[in-house]
């Protein structure tokens, strides 16, 4: 029951764009077009989870025993840079196909702050799923970590989508490009905010 | 380019709010009224001119090929000490803008500059570039809060003149949005009318 | 002008900048360490000073286990009577936890609230730290007012829109009340402990005077205590009635 509380309201409620606004940047910049829309949010969904799992036990494992927790930011970006390094060594080895698919977002994907951001929220944030503020566990912040890079997925399809639609209407001058985006993002958050207290 | 030209093309020419649509995330998220904005301004600004400066510095020791990851973990030292001083000193501003002060490591903005300026240019002037650069920051960002703010509270800078609710929807997510596009929309409005 | 990027240079490049910002944030660390932990002992005593009736000393810390939660609280004492208990609450908001500090009078009426920290809608939710809704908590007797919405029937004026956030700020009180009640029983449960103890009396200060009067002993003497209380405002006999009365039998 918790996990689904938390998938919940990690896609629809707390969508990590459209009310946490985190990795806005790719979410204006390569949503132009829905096949590139569709292939980023694939990158970032398999990042957001892994470097979740493995910034977890960096926090649990080295930093909290070692005491040295104000090595969190630091350590928490460079295990995010090698290990965005190492997925695409791996991937062009293992799965060219896949590589084809997501090769190209890789590099953009470690200056992505939703990445940190949701790095750092699973061993700061208390959460309230099933009663008590308590930290999240392992597998609930891996499930977390899914869930909101799938809520990614969805506010970026969506949004690329429209913009699909945008691009063939006629827009004032000064409108071109992101402002127009940035009005429609304005409209999809409204309609997500319809979402809010379902948790 | 004079030392002068330094500081001030960030204002207006090289904008990283509304020309350069750099740093979306802290922008649309902490500008819930103007004083937050304008300590996340500042705060990004102590980490920019800090880092141009030591990677202006160092640039020259660094081979090529580990280039990225040297500046990343001098910005990322550099957010980690504003972090203690913020929460040493200004422990309610810490945790208003809470996650996002972690999250000046992947602004943009920041390793944008050392990569395009900081690393080809003396001290001096890469100081004066992340001055420039972080006060136009700023200046947006206490801009679209106290726009988010007027409308959202019918406050300005915590002074409410206004009595009564305004119109929710700018405090909150959409509102961000809404605010941000047509600031852009207004800026290159008055920008291009200047230029003709 | 770049170092050949050789891998011994990369490596060595890489481990030097690692090793002086590690070196550096270290050295900030412990610099600013004792003045982070002023800054949170600071925010605490500002809100137990806020939530409390005027007090003298400093307040006592201790914890409490109520309905399988335990609960941080501080003791304040007005010339060496206990004036109020200010307890650390907290309840399910609407966006996350909802965290308060409730200060309470000695006699279970709730003095004064003060929100540690929330993550509610700006705009809605978050208004629970305005006058507007938390001032309506000042002086507020749990056993006249009933402590619930309006909309649960009970007497609390909730925020236009916010019903959620309301009613957790209610539960948090709740809580902080039950706390409240199991400080209560626990210390004259202490005082039952020490008289197990020391056949009587005990010391005044376990009994009920608070802090001040630490060191001042009630003695067994037939047909009761008796003793040297003079800095408490209780007598021995008091203090200590019923265990007198056991230990007599």
């Amino acid at each position: 029951m918790e996990y689904i509380l938390i998938i919940i309201s990690a896609i629809f409620v707390n969508n990590i764009l459209l009310s946490q606004f985190l990795g806005v940047c790719p979410f204006l910049g390569v949503s132009n077009k829905l096949s590139t829309a569709v292939g980023m949010s694939g990158a970032v969904c398999f990042v957001i989870t892994l470097a979740t799992l493995v910034t977890y036990l960096l926090q649990y494992y080295v930093l909290n025993p070692l005491g040295i927790g104000f090595m969190q930011t630091i350590s928490f970006i460079l295990v995010i840079a090698a290990l965005v390094q190492m997925v695409e060594i791996v991937l062009k080895k293992v799965s060219p196909a896949l590589y084809q698919a997501l090769g190209i977002f890789l590099p953009l994907i470690t200056t992505n702050c939703a990445v940190l951001g949701v790095a750092l929220i699973v061993v700061t944030k208390e959460f309230t799923f099933g009663g008590e503020p308590h930290l999240l566990n392992l597998g609930e912040s891996v499930v977390y970590a899914f869930a909101t890079s799938l809520g990614f997925g969805l506010a970026m399809t969506l949004f690329a989508g429209l913009r699909e639609q945008l691009a063939l209407n006629s827009v004032p001058k000064a409108f071109k490009g992101i402002p127009i985006a940035l009005v429609t993002a304005s409209i999809l958050a409204m309609a997500f905010m319809g979402f809010s207290g379902l948790v | 380019m004079g030392k002068f030209q330094l500081i001030t093309k960030g204002l207006v020419k090289e904008n990283p709010t509304f020309v350069l649509l750099l740093g979306m995330c802290p922008t649309l998220a902490t500008t819930t009224s103007a004083i937050n904005g304008m300590s996340m301004g500042l705060a990004t600004m102590f980490v920019l001119i800090l880092s141009n400066m030591a990677i202006s510095a160092i640039a020259g020791l660094i081979p090529d090929k580990v280039r990225i990851p040297s500046y990343i973990v001098v910005i990322a030292t550099f957010v980690t000490l504003l972090q203690f001083v913020m929460q040493a000193y200004t422990p309610a501003m810490y945790e208003t803008l809470g996650l996002f002060i972690p999250l000046i490591v992947v602004n943009c903005i920041v390793l944008g500059r050392a990569e395009a300026f900081a690393n080809k240019n003396s001290v001096v002037d890469s100081a004066l570039d992340g001055l420039g650069i972080g006060l136009g920051f700023t200046l947006s960002l206490t801009l679209l809060g106290l726009v988010r703010e007027l409308l959202g509270n019918g406050s300005a800078f915590g002074f409410k003149f206004i009595q009564g609710d305004g119109i929710l929807a700018f405090v909150l997510a959409p509102g961000a949005f809404l605010a941000l596009g047509y600031l852009i929309v207004l800026f290159r409005k008055v920008t291009a009318k200047k230029n003709n | 002008m770049a170092v050949k990027s050789s891998f011994k240079n990369m490596v060595l490049c890489l481990f030097v900048i690692c090793l002086v910002c590690s070196g550096l944030l270290a050295g900030v660390y412990a610099l600013t360490a004792e003045p982070i932990r002023k800054a949170a002992e600071a925010k605490t005593n500002n809100a137990i000073a806020v939530v409390v009736p005027e007090f003298t000393g400093a307040p006592v810390m201790g914890t409490v286990n109520a309905g399988g939660k335990d609960y941080t609280y501080y003791t304040v004492s007005n010339k060496g009577l206990v004036s109020g208990y200010a307890i650390k609450t907290s309840s399910v908001g609407f966006g996350g936890p909802l965290e308060l500090m409730v200060g309470l009078t000695a006699d279970g009426v709730i003095y004064n609230t003060s929100v540690l920290s929330q993550s509610e809608t700006p705009g809605l939710g978050a208004k629970c730290v305005e006058p507007s809704f938390a001032g309506q908590f000042v002086k507020f007797d749990p056993s006249k007012k009933k402590l619930a919405v309006k909309k649960d029937g009970g007497d609390v004026d909730a925020i236009t829109a916010s019903t959620i956030t309301s009613r957790a700020y209610c539960v948090a009180l709740e809580n902080a009340l039950d706390a409240y009640k199991a400080i209560v029983a626990g210390s004259s449960a202490a005082a039952d402990d020490t008289c197990a103890d020391e056949g009587c009396c005990g010391t005044c200060a376990e009994n009920s005077c608070g802090m001040d009067c630490q060191g001042d002993v009630c003695q067994v003497e037939e047909g009761g205590c008796s003793g040297d209380c003079s800095s408490c405002s209780s007598s021995c006999e008091e203090a200590c009635g019923e265990c007198a009365n056991e230990s007599n039998e």
